[in-house]
């Protein structure tokens, strides 16, 4: 808290390109991750179940939709039908009996080549045409869901997801499938932090902020928009293989529906383009926010005795849902990780402002 | 082939078609005005239906005045929104806007259902459900009036644009640097075109709130209303109005010929495809301007 930058010189290449440049973030990090590690013995299974568990498998879906429109600059509103494929193909290789290390990879790779699809549609085009054109894709792909009873069982019918299995062990409880997440959750996040250090990190930015330019300077559009779109979709389908598996644990193709690709996005836009803990609290605001607020609206009107029509709660989440979004935007458009670095860089100096660069 | 047959298909399509430029046109209006693609036109057609029933329902208000009355309040919503949300956003990359209106239109979504329930009422415009026969052919009466305000609005819009203020608007939409510079407020305009398109959604909410129900549904437009405005190009009236009577003729045949072959449901495709088709082959459009982009 007390000066943070105090004997922090970066001498050489390799120190000054660290993931963490200043050990109180380091800290920080590692701080939140013992607590990660702890939490079933911390929190209430319940709420472990209900609320971590969701929030961290989200995380890793909203990286990876960051890393296509943070990073590439590629709008993208047909994630959720990229994350159905991963689940589909996950759940079906399950239940032919590959094992589940193999299935999510399985389930992965399909959705690597499936949205690889959607990088066409940004060869040819970009900005608003993009996202009308992924948005028209995303319902190209819900119809072939609930119209081919053979990937979904049924338009009315969903699709079991078999039980949780690793390296021979199943996994069957909360516990179990916390730590799934969990350990999901921080790989995706280990590789978006070190993206920025890499070529390939690099190579996307300059693709992100001019792509003629970028080509212009030797770097390739064509093969890094198709790279940044398998990767992102990679993580997507395995975010949502494992969202069947540890918490749906049925598939249903409304669980993949255009509001869904909606709410990732706005998950991510909500937290910041490009920042990969304002991912993290994206999510959180989106998921768990208009559920705090319902409860409230609950309990409030309870302790003044009024009556609140039923169907009037039941869309009171929704349009506290789009109210955050309006606001958020309206307060920083850069998103809540943009918010916290203010926060950080007040906070690294503190009290010697006079000393910030 | 049965030429009465596709003749009837065609016609109704083309009608339908009209009714979703009818929604299109509300889209193409703010798109001219200022470059944001409005994907809150949904809730705001939501909102104009309710309020119209609000008033009529309600209130107990005759249609007559409801629907000029709700026009007025939707008039002044448009220009708050865009007073409130979008002016603080010019500017900004494309993403935030498009997250902005698609915050928009959850929330408007959200809260026109948390005050006036889900449950799917009709408008009651007095138009008889009576099928009309030209000739073989039969016609839905409810889409022929749909068609003519569609129609009777875009020939509205013309003259609009021939105004004083459609000049200024014009000159808005072709470059608002320029049309600073010489002294048109580019923030009225752009908070008139909000305003005007809010109006158009009160007309789509009508008749489309008569056709299907005023419901959630109203909000499923979007997709089709886009298309349209996209073949059209975004930023032409008049491509909006033949846009949408080729998507209706399109929609309307190839489902014909689709939904034996699938299985039903083919419509939904059949857009998407449209959409996808437009923007790979010809992104501006039919009517569009083609904008250059400079490194």
């Amino acid at each position: 808290m007390f000066y943070r930058l105090s004997g922090v010189h970066h001498a050489n290449y390799v120190s000054d390109s660290r993931i963490f440049k200043v050990p109180a973030d380091r800290n920080l990090a590692v701080f939140i991750f013992l607590i990660g590690l702890a939490a079933p013995f911390i929190i209430p299974s319940l709420y472990l179940n209900s609320y971590m568990l969701p929030w961290l498998i989200w995380t890793a879906a909203a990286l990876g939709l960051n890393l296509v429109t943070g990073w590439a600059g590629q709008l993208h509103l047909g994630y959720a039908a990229v994350m159905a494929v991963g689940a589909y193909s996950a759940i079906h290789a399950a239940r032919f009996g590959v094992p589940w290390e193999f299935a999510l990879i399985i389930g992965g790779l399909t959705s690597s080549v499936i949205g690889s699809l959607f990088a066409f549609a940004a060869l040819r085009v970009k900005g608003l045409y993009l996202a009308l054109t992924t948005l028209a894709m995303q319902f190209v792909m819900d119809w072939v869901l609930t119209h081919s009873p053979a990937i979904s069982g049924g338009s009315h019918a969903s699709l079991q997801s078999p039980t949780l299995a690793f390296l021979g062990q199943d996994i069957t409880s909360d516990t179990g499938f916390y730590y799934v997440a969990f350990g999901w959750c921080v790989l995706v996040t280990i590789f978006m932090l070190n993206l920025k250090r890499t070529g390939l990190g690099r190579a996307l930015v300059a693709v992100r902020e001019k792509d003629f330019a970028a080509a212009i300077l030797g770097v390739n559009s064509f093969y890094y928009k198709i790279l940044a779109f398998a990767t992102s979709s990679f993580i997507a389908g395995v975010s949502g293989a494992l969202l069947v598996a540890t918490f749906f644990f049925l598939a249903a193709p409304e669980q993949f529906s255009v509001t869904v690709s909606i709410q990732v996005l706005a998950m991510v836009i909500v937290g910041g383009l490009g920042s990969v803990i304002g991912s993290y609290f994206g999510v959180a605001l989106i998921l768990l926010v208009p559920g705090l607020v319902n409860g409230l609206v609950v309990t409030v009107s309870e302790g003044l005795g009024m009556q609140i029509n039923v169907e009037t709660l039941a869309h009171i989440p929704n349009a506290v849902y789009g109210a955050l979004i309006v606001i958020i935007l309206l307060i920083e458009p850069l998103g809540l990780g943009k918010l916290y670095g203010n926060i950080r860089d007040y906070l690294m100096v503190w009290p010697f402002d006079q000393f910030k660069k | 082939m049965d030429w009465v047959f596709l003749s009837e298909l065609a016609i109704n399509g083309a009608l339908t078609g009209l009714l979703y430029s009818l929604f299109a046109i509300g889209l193409v209006l703010i798109y001219k005005a200022s470059s944001v693609p409005n994907l809150a036109q949904g809730g705001l057609t939501m909102v104009g239906a309710y309020v119209v029933l609000a008033l009529s329902h309600d209130a107990g208000l005759p249609l007559w005045l409801a629907i000029p009355l709700a026009a007025v309040i939707m008039f002044g919503l448009g220009f708050g929104i865009e007073r409130v949300a979008l002016r603080r956003l010019a500017g900004r990359p494309v993403v935030m806007i498009l997250m902005l209106t698609l915050g928009l239109d959850i929330f408007l979504r959200g809260i026109t259902l948390a005050i006036w329930g889900g449950t799917s009422r009709s408008v009651d415009l007095g138009v008889s459900y009576e099928p009309l026969f030209l000739g073989d052919i039969f016609v839905s009466r409810i889409h022929l009036v749909g068609a003519g305000v569609a129609l009777a609005l875009f020939v509205a819009f013309m003259l609009f644009f021939r105004t004083r203020t459609g000049i200024k608007l014009r000159a808005i939409a072709d470059d608002y640097m320029a049309s600073w510079s010489v002294g048109i407020s580019v923030e009225r305009g752009v908070g008139l075109s909000w305003a005007l398109a809010s109006v158009v959604a009160v007309a789509a909410g009508v008749i489309w709130g008569e056709i299907q129900g005023v419901d959630q549904a109203l909000s499923l437009l979007l997709l089709k209303g886009l298309t349209v405005a996209v073949l059209g190009g975004l930023d032409s009236i008049l491509g909006a109005v033949i846009a949408g009577i080729i998507l209706g003729v399109v929609e309307n045949v190839g489902a014909d010929f689709l939904d034996p072959l699938v299985g039903g449901g083919s419509r939904e495709l059949i857009v998407a495809a449209v959409l996808i088709l437009t923007v790979m082959i010809r992104p501006h459009g039919l009517f569009g301007r083609h904008d250059i982009e400079r490194v």
